[in-house]
C-alpha cells in the first residue's frame, strides 16, 4: 500500500551524473546555481558557528554537516503561503525561507530575538523538543484547511524522531483529515549515539507511512534535485486536497550530534570517512562542472562571498547588545499581568 | 431569565463563542455527534458543523499539538480532554510550547488556546477520573488556569479564556456540572481572569478556596455563622495567576487564613499561598495558617473516595482552631 516512491530515489548519482530525468526546474543552470548556494552558505554558516562555540562565542550549536540538501531542497519547492516547522538542525532551510544568518547566529547564541525573524513570519522557530513540532504541523494545515490559504504546513524532524508517539499521533490525524501536510524525515541514521538499526526495525522509516494510510516517499537526501522534486510532488498533492504525505529523506550526519558531542564514543571514523564520498555539496558542483561549465572563478567567487556574508553576520551578531533585563517577563502574555510585574520588582531585578 | 446548571453554563459560553468569532472552533474526543462525555457540548456541531465542533481521533498529544498549531496560525482553538487524569500527554505541548510560542518568538507568534478538561472527584467515577493535579499546571510561567466554582462564573470565565490572547487551562469541577442551577443571561459579558471573588464578607476569618470546595467552603461559613464567627470566604477563580492583593487585604483585615483545596497537600496551591502571606502579612497574622486537603496520596477508588475529599467539618474544626489560636 502506498508507497509514494522507494528507492531511495535520485536523480544524480553521486559523480553528479544524471541518472534518471531532470526535473525542469533543474535544467536551468541559475536555478541549480541558487541550490547549490544555499547549500555552501549553510556549510559556510555551520562552520563558523562551530568555530564562535569553540571559542566561548556561541552556545551548544547543532551541526548539520552533510545534511544540507535536505534542508535546503525542501525549502526551495516550498512556497510563500506554506509553513515551515524545522527541528534545530535546519538551518539551510531556514536560510532560504529568509531567516536571516545573524538571527540564526543570535537564536545560537541564547537570544531570543534570533526567533523573531525576517522572511516568512508564520513559520515557527527549531523546534527542541523532538517530534512536537509534528502535531503542531497537523493544526497549522487544519488551521490553512479552514482559511483556505492554499498553504501546506511542512515539519522536519530526524530518525530517532520517528519513534515518539507525536509522530504517529500527527500522522494518523493528518491521513483522517486529509491535512495539508507533508512529513520530512531528515534520516541521517544518527539520533545521539542510537544508530537507526537500534532505534527501529522498520526496513524503511517512509513505510511508517502506511499505519496512517498516507503514501511514503524515500529519496536520496544528498541529492538535492531529488530531494526538491519530491517534495514538489508531495506538496502539490497536499494542495490540491490530496493530503498529507511522508517523505524520507536518507543523508548521513557528518559531524557530532552537537557540540556538546564526543561521537568517537560510539562509531567509528571509517563509517563517517565512507560517508564522505556522498556528501550533496560535491555532487551537485560536480553536475554544474559537467553539464553547466560551472568555472573554478565562479566556485571561488562564490565561496568568498558565502564567506563575506557570514563573516559579516557573525560580526553583527557579536556587536549586538543584550535585551534589557525586563525581557525576561514582557513577552510570556500579550499583557504583563499584575502579578508578575509585582513579583518581579519584588525579587529585584529592577 | 434562565436557570442553567455548570454543563449547561459551559455550553452556552461555547455556543456564544462559536456564533460571536469564526476562528473558534472547538476541538476532542466525542464532542461531536456524541456532544461530549459530560454532554458539554451537546447540539453544538448540528448547529455549528463537523468542522468547527471537530472529533478528533484519540490521541491527546495530538489534541493539544494540534491546538497549538492551529492558535499559531489564527484560529481560536477550544481543545477538550475528556477527563483530566489523560491530560499528561499533553503537558508537553502546554509547557514546552503553548506556555512559551510568544515569548520565545519576542511576540512573533502567539498562542491563543483554550484547554478544558472535567477535573476533581466526588463523584465516584472510575480510576483515573478524579485527579486535582491543577497545582502542576500554575506552576508552569506562559499559562493561566483558570477555574469556575458556578454556572455564571463557568459562563463568563469561559468565555474570558477563549478571548484571551494567551493560552489557558480551563478546569470544570465535575462535581458540580449538574449539582447547581444559578441563573446565567447570555449576554457575552466576560469576568476577568485574574481577579478572586469574595463570595461572603466576613471580618473574623479569610477562607480562600476554588472549584467545587466551595461547595463545603459555603457549608462551613453558614456553620460559623451560627457561632457568631465572620468568614471572608474567597473564590480563588484564577490559579494563575493568583489574585494575590485580594487575599492579603483580606488577611490585613481578618489576621487568619485557612486555604481549602481538593488537591493532595505537597507542593499544592495552598502552600503557594500560605507563603505569600508569610512573605507579606506576617505583622496582620494573629494565628499559624492553615491548610485543609488531603493527605499526599492517590485518590482512592469509589469506595473510599469520601475518606479522601475534605469536609466542611474538617473546614470548621480548621476555623474554630485558628479563632481560638490567640
Ligand atoms: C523529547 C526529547 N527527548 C530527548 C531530547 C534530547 N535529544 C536532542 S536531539 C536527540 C536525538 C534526535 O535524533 P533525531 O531525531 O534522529 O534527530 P537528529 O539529532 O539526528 O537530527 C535527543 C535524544 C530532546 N531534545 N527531546
Ligand atoms: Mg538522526
Amino acid at each position: 500500500m502506498a508507497r509514494f516512491d522507494f528507492g531511495p530515489v535520485r536523480v544524480l548519482d553521486q559523480a553528479g551524473n544524471v541518472e534518471t530525468t531532470l526535473p525542469g526546474f533543474a535544467r536551468d543552470r541559475e536555478a541549480l546555481a541558487r541550490h547549490y548556494r544555499a547549500m555552501v552558505l549553510t556549510r559556510q554558516f555551520d562552520t563558523k558557528a562551530v568555530a564562535l562555540q569553540r571559542t566561548g562565542r556561541l552556545g551548544t550549536f547543532a551541526s548539520s554537516l552533510g545534511q544540507e540538501a535536505v534542508s535546503v531542497g525542501v525549502a526551495s519547492a516550498m512556497r510563500d503561503q506554506d509553513v515551515f516547522l524545522p527541528s534545530f538542525r535546519e538551518h539551510g532551510g531556514q536560510l532560504w525561507r529568509g531567516v536571516t544568518l545573524k538571527e540564526l547566529f543570535l537564536f545560537w547564541g541564547g537570544d531570543e530575538r534570533g526567533n523573531d525573524f525576517s522572511g516568512h513570519r508564520m513559520d515557527f522557530p527549531a523546534c527542541i523538543p523532538v517530534a512536537t513540532q509534528f502535531p503542531q504541523a497537523a493544526g497549522v494545515a487544519l488551521a490553512m484547511q479552514a482559511q483556505g490559504t492554499g498553504g501546506v504546513a511542512v515539519p522536519v524532524g530526524g530518525d530517532g524522531a520517528t519513534s515518539k508517539g507525536d509522530f504517529y499521533e500527527a500522522m494518523n490525524i493528518a491521513g483522517a483529515w486529509a491535512l495539508p501536510v507533508v512529513f520530512v524525515i531528515s534520516n541521517n541514521q544518527w539520533a545521539i549515539s542510537v544508530p537507526l538499526a537500534a532505534q527501529t526495525r522498520a526496513v524503511a522509516i517512509s513505510d511508517k507511512a502506511m499505519a496512517a494510510g498516507i503514501p511514503g516517499g524515500r529519496v536520496d537526501g544528498n541529492d538535492v534535485i531529488a530531494v526538491r522534486a519530491m517534495m514538489e510532488r508531495a506538496l502539490e498533492r497536499a494542495r490540491s486536497g490530496g493530503g498529507a504525505t511522508l517523505i524520507e529523506a536518507v543523508t548521513y550526519r557528518l559531524g557530532d550530534h552537537t557540540t556538546a558531542d564526543d561521537s568517537k564514543r560510539y562509531r567509528n571514523e571509517a563509517e563517517v570517512s565512507a560517508h564522505w564520498k556522498a556528501e550533496p555539496l560535491v555532487r551537485l558542483r560536480a553536475h554544474l562542472v559537467q553539464e553547466h561549465g560551472w568555472t573554478k572563478e565562479e566556485e571561488e567567487t562564490l565561496q568568498r562571498s558565502c564567506r563575506e556574508d557570514v563573516e559579516t553576520a557573525a560580526e553583527a551578531y557579536l556587536a549586538t547588545g543584550l535585551q534589557p533585563p525586563r525581557a525576561i517577563i514582557d513577552h510570556l502574555f500579550e499583557s504583563v499581568p499584575e502579578d508578575l510585574a509585582q513579583r518581579f520588582g519584588e525579587a529585584g531585578y529592577e | 431569565m434562565n436557570e442553567l446548571t455548570l454543563v449547561e453554563a459551559v455550553r452556552l459560553a461555547l455556543a456564544r463563542a462559536l456564533e460571536d468569532d469564526p476562528r473558534v472552533i472547538l476541538l476532542g474526543e466525542d464532542i461531536g455527534v456524541n456532544g461530549g462525555v459530560f454532554r458539554a457540548t451537546d447540539g453544538l456541531a448540528a448547529r455549528f458543523g463537523a468542522d468547527r465542533v471537530r472529533d478528533t481521533p484519540l490521541a491527546e498529544t495530538a489534541i493539544a499539538g494540534i491546538a497549538v498549531g492551529a492558535a499559531a496560525h489564527g484560529l481560536r482553538p477550544v481543545a477538550e480532554i475528556q477527563f483530566m487524569g489523560f491530560l499528561y500527554p499533553a503537558l508537553d505541548q502546554l509547557a514546552n510550547h503553548a506556555a512559551r510560542l510568544r515569548n520565545r518568538t519576542r511576540g512573533r507568534l502567539s498562542c491563543p488556546m483554550v484547554l478544558r478538561a472535567p477535573f476533581g472527584g466526588g463523584i465516584h467515577a472510575p480510576e483515573h477520573h478524579s485527579e486535582s493535579f491543577e497545582a502542576m499546571l500554575a506552576h508552569v510561567p506562559g499559562l493561566r488556569v483558570v477555574v469556575p466554582s458556578s454556572p455564571a462564573r463557568a459562563y463568563g470565565l469561559l468565555l474570558a479564556a477563549i478571548r484571551d490572547p494567551d493560552p489557558v487551562v480551563f478546569l470544570e469541577p465535575k462535581r458540580l456540572y449538574r449539582s447547581v442551577r444559578e441563573e446565567v443571561a447570555d449576554d457575552g459579558a466576560a469576568l476577568p481572569l485574574d481577579r478572586a471573588l469574595i463570595l461572603s464578607a466576613g471580618d473574623d476569618v479569610t477562607l480562600v478556596t476554588w472549584g467545587a470546595m466551595v461547595q463545603e467552603a459555603r457549608e462551613a461559613v453558614e456553620r460559623m455563622a451560627t457561632e457568631g464567627v465572620l468568614v471572608d470566604l474567597i473564590d480563588l477563580c484564577s490559579l494563575k495567576p493568583i489574585d494575590r492583593a485580594t487575599i492579603r487585604r483580606s488577611v490585613a483585615k481578618t489576621g487568619r487564613c485557612v486555604v481549602l483545596h481538593e488537591a493532595p497537600l505537597t507542593a499544592g496551591l495552598g502552600a503557594e499561598i500560605a507563603a505569600d502571606l508569610a512573605e507579606h502579612c506576617l505583622t496582620d497574622l494573629l494565628a499559624p495558617i492553615r491548610r485543609v486537603a488531603p493527605p499526599d496520596v492517590v485518590i482512592p477508588y469509589p469506595r473510599l473516595e469520601d475518606q479522601y475529599m475534605p469536609t466542611a467539618g474538617q473546614v470548621v474544626g480548621a476555623i474554630r482552631e485558628v479563632m481560638e489560636f490567640s
